[in-house]
């Protein structure tokens, strides 16, 4: 039971918002003590599990472009083009993406998108841009609604994309599990089972979107009308 | 052959250029914290291969503490203003989409054709990471073009990559600071412990019983461990095999296949979850680092419901 600690420390310090940084650390040094290693064992088992996971942070790598381009107006020209598109509103712009993702994540190109090199530079302008077009200058609260937006459907339409693609990550871990305790199953059956499920997201999370656009024309036209 | 240990040291490269220009800059009062965490991180990623693990956790620790005494802070006035940007996004149209569009575009063609070409019988890059070095190539092809269709000052990437991330900060780091804890957790044996708890006060005589504890069981564990791959295997252990397909009959593709799908719905509603759900906060600079959790919840808990009646309906099939 003790080695719960570090959940419990976990919860805490994220609800009383403490720098989650620190708590982290503190969870996975207070996990190994309770789990019967030694002071140092801790750190060099948690030093050693921070090295191998290095490769989670190349994505970062994308900044230097991203922020060169940024600095050229690439955000600003996103918008732009939006704006030129008399039919662009905001879902119809995050549905089209929602689309594009999911397909192409099933077809094992998860890295079309992302929040960095995708989402930041490109679709939440683009979100933004056709919400403004619309219905003017936005408040800054409606801004971070719609961004907020963007990269929830980034991330609903590549988990619920990705597994139908046979050669996946998740699909592979499943396999080998599986295969461990004997009993074996084919990678395409797998991902045919992901597929209702796929459907399901896409049905849920689009009509999600189509709500946001009329809240969104409910809220910016009464503010309109009544100032 | 390119590894990932050549991509590490053009991380540390571009971490240390990010260390040096927070050094020198005046204007940040926070900028030996800055300087320290960022130094630090260049340096994991240039000797993590070749220190101790005990050396490494102690780097971890100087990091965390770096971030922790008095805080991060960020330099004053490096972005241009909103109307700089608008004239120059005129004055280059649709040519700037064209480095950002390199990306994904070399990424995706890179992980299809560095499977299939050769030299000498041997891979041009490692085949297991694949996709990591196609995105970091691709960063590489996207920068050259920016740079030679921009033509600005030589250090402005690096200027830009650290006004990028003193914005996303200490976030930049957790998502590898909780795969790191998930290890942690698994070496402690948290994973045993919890789906004991769930065979213990749950009853599981009941088909449904079971089915639904098994995919609500993805869910919350995938929120604690924030990660669906952690979560599977001691839920499957714990309950999924012994009782759906072994004791009730069910099919084990259908349940691990939605399994696996219930806990990608605990992936949206946890900050465990970093990389996805408090990173782009940081990244689209909102106030509310919860902010995107709270616009997943209403799917994810629709979507978990889903899954349910899909497993009950599917699994027990035939």
């Amino acid at each position: 039971m003790f080695s719960l600690i570090g959940v419990v420390i976990v919860v805490v310090g994220f609800v009383l918002r403490i720098n989650p940084l620190l708590v982290v650390t503190v969870a996975g040094l207070a996990t190994g003590l309770a789990g019967g290693l030694g002071p140092l064992e801790v750190v060099a088992a948690f030093g050693k599990a921070f090295i191998t996971s290095r490769y989670v942070a190349i994505v970062w790598l994308v900044l230097p472009v991203i922020g060169l381009l940024e600095h050229a107006g690439l955000k600003e020209r996103a918008r732009v083009v939006v704006a030129r598109l008399h039919s662009a509103t905001t879902s119809r712009v995050l549905l089209a993406y929602f689309a594009i993702r999911q397909i192409t994540a099933a077809l094992g190109l998860t890295s079309l998108g992302g929040h960095p090199q995708m989402v930041r530079p490109l679709i939440a302008p683009m979100a933004e841009g056709a919400a403004e077009n619309r219905y003017g200058e936005l408040p800054q609260e409606i801004r971070h609604r719609i961004r907020a937006n963007a990269a929830a459907a980034d991330n609903v339409a590549l988990f619920f994309g990705e597994d139908i693609f046979i050669a996946i990550g998740s699909i592979l871990l499943i396999r080998g599990f599986l295969d461990q305790n004997g009993i074996h199953v084919e990678p395409t059956d797998l991902a045919i089972w992901a597929i209702p499920t796929a459907v399901c997201a896409l049905i849920i999370h689009c009509t999600r979107l189509l709500l946001l656009e009329r809240r969104l024309r409910r809220e910016l036209t009464k503010k309109a009308t009544n100032p | 052959m390119i590894t990932l240990e050549h991509i590490y040291w053009l991380m540390g490269a571009m971490m240390a250029g990010v260390s040096i220009v927070n050094a020198r800059d005046s204007s940040n009062p926070r900028r030996i914290n800055n300087a320290a965490f960022w130094g630090i991180y260049a340096m994991t990623f240039f000797v993590g291969s070749y220190i101790s693990d005990l050396a490494s956790g102690v780097l971890l620790i100087g990091m965390v503490i770096a971030a922790s005494v008095r805080g991060l802070g960020q330099g004053k006035g490096e972005a241009n203003s909103r109307e700089e940007r608008e004239a120059s996004a005129k004055r280059w149209g649709n040519k700037l989409f064209i480095p950002a569009l390199t990306i994904p575009l070399v990424t995706v063609l890179g992980t299809l054709a560095f499977k299939r070409i050769t030299f000498h019988g041997s891979s041009l890059v490692d085949v297991k990471q694949v996709t990591v070095i196609s995105l970091a190539l691709a960063t590489i092809v996207a920068l050259a073009i920016g740079m030679s269709m921009l033509r600005p000052p030589l250090l402005a990437p690096i200027r830009e990559a650290r006004r990028l991330l003193d914005a996303v900060g200490w976030a930049a780091v957790l998502p590898q600071m909780l795969a790191a804890l998930g290890a942690l957790f698994a070496l402690a044996g948290v994973g045993t412990v919890v789906s004991g708890i769930a065979q213990r006060w749950i009853p599981l005589d009941h088909p449904i019983a079971v089915v639904t504890t098994y995919a609500i069981g993805m869910a919350v564990f995938t929120m604690i461990m924030g990660n669906a791959f952690a979560a599977f295997p001691v839920m499957t252990a714990g309950i999924g095999l012994p009782l759906i397909v072994h004791k009730f009959g069910g099919d084990p593709t259908v349940m691990a296949a939605i399994g696996m799908l219930s806990g990608f719905c605990g992936t949206l509603m946890t900050p465990m979850a970093a990389n996805y759900n408090i990173v782009p906060t940081a990244l689209l600079e909102l106030p509310d680092e919860n902010a995107v959790i709270k616009v997943q919840i209403p799917t994810a808990l629709l979507l978990l419901g889903a899954n349910i009646l899909l497993m009950n309906f599917l699994v027990f099939r035939h």
